[in-house]
């Protein structure tokens, strides 16, 4: 490439970092699409959306690559990457890549793509790592738990009417709620 | 029913453009989220400090507006619901993981998926998170074997909707789950103004133009109500193939499309005795005889390893044998002769389950074939339709030897096979993984 094709290059690349912020969508609107979005999944598949299993599945790959021998002695992967079984196989997988793909899509188009870091006013960079990184670990433990995730259980679950993805939605809001009180500093 | 497509309900490489589809129902999914503003975790945090709703209000209206037209595509006939994905209900762990995830969310400020779309948009922090879940998920996977009775049975109740829960109708509950969002709605929106001290006059008044059209669509809904077990009945249809030999040349496959009253008129869903009996000895096949006569017949004569469920109470069952069963269960309804077994079968397809079959003949039939030489079995000749035949000298249940015929006395044996396995959407573990 000539310098000139090089620099032309690196503006395009810049462009997507460098575009003016646009404003969120409206909650109302955002849901609603979301809601269409959901039904759709339902209508053409008879799957809702999800992410959580894909993490155990990802994780299950990783697991049989690097120690196939753990996965045949643990239940759980057993389930998921025994023998010959492919655990990327599954639904749940190209929808957590297909996420990823459209959140950088949304950011890149609406000026947000931008290496940072959100956090709460009264704590530092690193204090907002740690915490986000446990919160993860706690997190998905406990979605694997429940089976599913405020998109696989409350949202979909949610709009089929299943029961237990009900009572996990109260559960979810509820710890939230409870302990928001005592890790206001993260935030407020 | 066309939805939802059979080809689209699983990934296969076989059917590449399942992995197109999934991925932009993901791409969709993870755009809204992001342009909702959820990559940022203080806009998801400030939900549980009521300065700013907008959780609530995305996930409310999300699950509103799927809700709604979900049953109202259930209702028109377009989507079978059977077919539908429903989360099972698994009280225990539920409770417990979902208490476990609001720590998560509140410490972490994500959930999995807004933490896709903030990592993807270059915070490092929805990052972290990101990797935290893998971490996380990984100890659950490896802890899971420590409390696993617990796991799979607390407060299991299999496929259970909330129309069930509270004896309504689906619709029913749409409407008040609609009522209920947009309540919450006008609630967060007074919150936000006294503690988060917005100015709501900025809020778009279309807003109020939306709820009106999904109470609208939500009466809708319930004005079209669920579609009957007899209009479900109407709508089925079986694919059956058929190799024919050519006289000259290769022999030609044949796809016939039957109603659910073709198939019993052409008798291709009745399994003669000794396909009945052979089943219990398939691999590929794994059979569950149903015996949906009265207990007291039960009681004096029944297959080997039958479970009786009478008529009045086989509809009760039927969310059971729709959520769990293996994807190669085939079930075969048993009857003296076929009467009772044949309105078994239209109820049992009709909602939805799948491989379902008739035993031919009956509990009759399966004596003269079996039983023949059981001089304990006394045909008796004046019972009457569906009735056992034989008089019985005591309740020995499944006790007599034709019961359980011996798979080596019998090992030849000339039937037709009607057993076709249709094979459901084996879900590996659950929707969500």
């Amino acid at each position: 490439m000539t310098t000139r094709e090089k620099e032309m290059a690196m503006r395009w690349l810049r462009s997507f970092f460098n575009r003016p912020e646009k404003a969120y969508v409206h909650p109302y609107l955002a849901g609603a699409v979301l809601g269409v979005v959901l039904f759709l999944a339902f209508l053409l598949t008879g799957n809702g959306l999800g992410s959580s299993g894909a993490t155990s599945r990802i994780d299950a790959a990783l697991v049989d690559i690097v120690a196939p021998a753990h996965v045949d002695n643990t239940p759980y992967l057993l389930k998921m990457a025994g023998g010959d079984k492919n655990p990327l196989d599954d639904w749940i997988v190209p929808v957590f890549f297909g996420a990823l793909l459209g959140g950088f899509a949304s950011g890149a188009r609406n000026g947000r793509l931008r290496l940072t870091t959100t956090k709460g006013p009264n704590i530092s960079n690193r204090t907002r790592w740690l915490m986000s990184f446990i919160g993860g670990v706690v997190f998905l433990y406990g979605a694997r738990m429940a089976r599913g995730c405020t998109s696989g259980q409350a949202l979909s679950g949610g709009a089929t009417l299943a029961a237990g993805s009900w009572v996990i939605m109260l559960a979810i809001f509820a710890s939230a709620y409870l302990l928001a009180y005592f890790v206001r500093r993260l935030w407020l | 029913m066309i939805f939802p497509l059979d080809a689209f309900t699983t990934v296969s490489a076989a059917n590449p453009w399942t992995y197109v589809v999934f991925g932009c129902i993901g791409f969709a999914f993870g755009y809204t989220l992001e342009m909702a503003g959820f990559g940022d975790s203080r806009k998801l945090a400030a939900q549980f400090y009521f300065k700013e709703l907008t959780v609530i209000k995305v996930m409310f209206t999300a699950i509103a507006v799927a809700l709604t037209l979900l049953f109202g595509a259930v209702g028109l006939g377009l989507l079978d619901f059977s077919h539908v994905w429903v989360n099972p209900t698994y009280l225990g762990s539920g409770v417990v993981g979902g208490l476990i995830m609001g720590v998560g969310f509140i410490v972490g400020g994500f959930c999995p998926t807004t933490s896709l779309a903030s990592a993807s948009t270059g915070r490092i922090d929805g990052m972290l998170f990101m990797l935290g879940g893998f971490v996380g998920a990984f100890l659950f996977g490896e802890t899971e074997r420590y409390f696993d009775n617990w796991y799979n049975n607390s407060g299991y109740y299999g496929r259970l909707t909330l129309d069930q829960v509270f004896g309504v109708s689906a619709p029913v509950v749409v409407l008040v789950i609609v009522l209920v969002a947009l309540f919450m709605f006008w609630g967060s929106e007074q919150l936000e103004r006294l503690v988060g001290r917005k100015d709501l006059s900025l809020e778009p008044r279309l807003r109020k133009l939306g709820a009106a059209a999904l109470v609208f669509a939500a009466l809708a809904v319930l004005a079209v109500g669920s579609p009957s077990l007899e209009d479900r009945y109407q709508q089925l249809s079986f694919k059956r193939t058929e190799v024919i030999k050519q006289a000259e040349g290769k022999p030609l496959t044949v796809t016939h499309v039957y109603s659910a009253d073709e198939m019993l008129g052409r008798r291709l869903v009745f399994t003669s005795p000794a396909e009945t009996f052979k089943a219990r000895y398939l691999q590929a096949i794994k059979p569950v005889y149903l015996d949906v006569r009265s207990e007291s017949d039960y009681n004096l004569y029944h297959l080997a390893d039958s479970k009786n469920v009478p008529m009045e109470r086989l509809e009760k069952i039927v969310p059971d044998l729709l959520s769990e069963p293996p994807a190669n269960t085939v079930f075969i309804a048993i009857s003296n002769d076929e009467a009772a077994a044949i309105k078994a079968w239209k109820l049992l397809v009709a909602s939805g389950v799948q491989n379902v079959y008739i035993l031919e003949g009956g509990v009759n039939r399966w004596i003269a074939t079996f039983g023949a030489q059981d001089a304990a079995l006394k045909p008796l000749a004046t019972a009457g339709a569906d009735q056992l035949r034989y008089a019985f000298p005591a309740a020995l249940g499944d006790r007599y030897k034709s019961c359980s015929p011996d798979p080596i006395e019998y090992e030849h044996l000339d039937f037709q096979s009607r057993i076709v396995l249709q094979l459901k959407r084996d879900k590996s573990g659950g929707g969500c993984g």
